[in-house]
């Protein structure tokens, strides 16, 4: 597996330079002294919290302390809820992950069979309507789409409800809101796969033995065509992340979206660089292992 | 040579307007064309003053509702504004964002890439694309949010962060194009020729990586409006008493089991936007880039 290792290296650049982003960052906009002092400290106060916490140092010196602290799982102490900002996100995270992977189950649910219908019905007017409602789909701000489901499935006519995250119900509305764009996006790559392969030389092969079509379809073109909609789940993982931070606010879920806003509101910057760096973290975890399936699905591509 | 290649891309589009006509794309062109115009002229067309606040006239439905009234076409907010001329307020600022934005990323994707795609396989094109990386790990959104707590919220502010965070994707595009273009046969002989990497760069890869990266850059100014309306309508965007989209959506959440319409359509006017500018996007890459995968993805 000398693939996975060399891209195993070449993360490690990314990920430093990373740090570098959220470090800068955090040094421009952070204030902690401001932040843990009391407003009427004097000015002797806070030279004497900066010395200790090394803010006069030199900026690359902070910088390796910060990294440091890192490698060692230290990402600082959120001043708001005075604990371990790492512990905070570590509590939310799961909630976000499971609506992400809800959302992603129902776009695969709804645009696999979408898409191949679209394809099997080329040019009709089937294959018009699901490609209206895909385009549609992706053009819709996800908020939008959030409030319009909450406006007619839990104000007028009350089957779901408003927000909160207790029961699976609850799950509903918050996991279709964001799966909506994703959907649209792998119905349209579905349909355009499925048609690819339809015209593949072993497709073609199949038919012309006379097998039935729905076995030509379910043998040969179904799986064959899924293997570039693995790379669109992949690809799309950090923009559905993004979504959420959105679609929590919407449903009042209790994840780390609306842990950021808070910080954000609040200025709570071990918060904040630790959810980016969290959320980084994952979308490089899950693009390796999105480039690992392709590999196995498709043994066709080689890496060298 | 680069304004000869713009002002052909013009000629291409004029002449693939009439022999590549596509119902959507037109009205993708014209539904963006009013758009355009009205946050123009805004000022002097809107029915009522956007920002008046009416407490005699407050959560009037539109004009078809019972109750609503053909003086406020489609109602009032919950502080008694007219809806119809804030929508058009609004546009101005989600167009402002949108091309300024993509402004800003596009120079310093199209820059980098240029660079990145020349220098291929050097440590530049490595530490370029390495960044690239980096920058593809963080959702935008995440991006923007984190930049917002740099600075303070506003329309400049939101330009120059949406544009600062979304450059990467640019550079990438640009510099798979160039890698291909850099092994065609007349940059080949024009580096035979001891022309200099400048002259190159300017003369030969540039104007051949143009008309893919115009037509990423349409569909990109849709993403930067979606990303406008996010952050304000999260209220860390554009600040009351400037109008957009995104707070006028957010305004009318909390009186959505009462007011529809407050919310209903700032959300219509995004996604008509949003469309328009994919239909008009999609058509510009079938008349310039026939070659251009659908979807606008073409990394190597």
């Amino acid at each position: 597996m000398s693939y996975l290792k060399r891209s195993l290296l070449q993360v490690i650049p990314s990920l430093l330079l990373l740090t570098v982003i959220i470090f800068a960052l955090v040094y421009v906009a952070g204030d902690p002294v401001s932040s843990m002092l009391p407003e009427n400290a004097t000015s002797e106060d806070r030279e004497i919290l900066a010395e200790s916490l090394g803010l006069n140092e030199p900026f690359y010196v902070q910088y390796f302390q910060y990294l440091r602290s890192m490698v060692t799982g230290d990402f600082g102490t959120s001043y708001q809820y005075q604990r371990p900002a790492l512990e905070l996100v570590l509590e939310r995270l799961p909630a976000t992950l499971t609506l992400s992977l809800m959302a992603m189950l129902i776009a695969i649910i709804i645009s696999i069979p979408l898409g191949i219908l679209a394809a099997l019905k080329r040019n009709t007017f089937v294959d018009f309507l699901v490609s209206g409602i895909s385009i549609v789909g992706k053009a819709m701000p996800n908020f939008w789409i959030g409030i319009m489901l909450i406006l007619f499935l839990a104000v007028q006519i009350q089957i779901f409800p408003v927000s909160g995250a207790d029961t699976p119900a609850h799950f509903v509305l918050p996991a279709f809101t964001l799966g909506v764009a994703l959907a649209a996006e792998m119905t349209r790559l579905v349909r355009a796969s499925v048609l690819e392969v339809i015209e593949e030389e072993y497709v073609q092969t199949a038919r012309s033995k006379g097998q039935k079509e729905s076995i030509v379809i379910s043998k040969h073109v179904f799986l064959n065509s899924l293997i570039p909609v693995v790379t669109i789940v992949g690809l799309q993982f950090p923009q559905l992340i993004g979504g959420a931070i959105v679609v929590e606010t919407v449903f009042a879920w209790p994840g780390i979206g609306r842990l950021l806003l808070t910080a954000i509101e609040t200025s709570d910057m071990a918060i904040i660089q630790t959810i980016v760096f969290v959320i980084a973290i994952f979308t490089i975890v899950v693009n390796l292992l999105t480039d690992l399936v392709y590999r196995v699905l498709d043994p066709r591509i080689k890496y060298n | 040579m680069v304004q000869n290649k713009i002002l052909q891309s013009f000629r291409t589009v004029r002449s693939g307007i009439i022999q590549n006509s596509s119902p959507l794309g037109l009205i993708g062109l014209i539904t963006v064309s009013v758009i355009i115009i009205l946050a123009i002229l805004a000022p002097w067309i809107v029915p009522h003053d956007p920002f008046k606040i009416d407490a005699t006239n407050r959560l009037i439905p539109p004009f078809w509702v019972v109750d609503g009234s053909m003086n406020h076409i489609l109602g009032t907010d919950h502080l008694g504004r007219d809806i119809l001329s804030r929508l058009i307020y609004g546009g101005r600022v989600s167009l402002l964002v949108g091309f300024l934005s993509v402004l800003i990323a596009g120079v310093i994707g199209l820059f980098l890439g240029l660079i990145s795609g020349y220098f291929g396989g050097t440590w530049i094109d490595q530490f370029i694309m390495r960044f690239v990386d980096a920058m593809l790990a963080i959702p935008t959104l995440l991006l923007v949010l984190v930049a917002i707590v740099v600075f303070e919220p506003g329309i400049v502010t939101l330009i120059l962060v949406i544009g600062l965070t979304s450059w990467a994707q640019y550079t990438r595009l640009v510099r798979g194009e160039v890698l291909s273009v850099k092994e065609r046969e007349f940059v080949q002989s024009a580096t035979t020729l001891g022309a200099s990497k400048g002259y190159i760069i300017r003369k030969h890869i540039l104007p051949n990586v143009l008309s893919s990266f115009i037509v990423v850059s349409t569909i990109g100014i849709a993403t930067a409006i979606m990303t406008e309306s996010s952050l304000s309508f999260l209220g860390l965007g554009i600040q009351p008493p400037d109008i957009t989209w995104g707070g006028m959506l957010n305004d009318g959440r909390n009186y959505i089991a009462t007011s529809w319409w407050i919310a209903t359509f700032p959300g219509l006017a995004i996604t008509i936007t949003v469309l328009a500018i994919t239909f008009l996007g999609d058509w510009l890459r079938d008349i310039l880039d026939p070659k251009l995968k659908k979807g606008g993805d073409a990394d190597e």
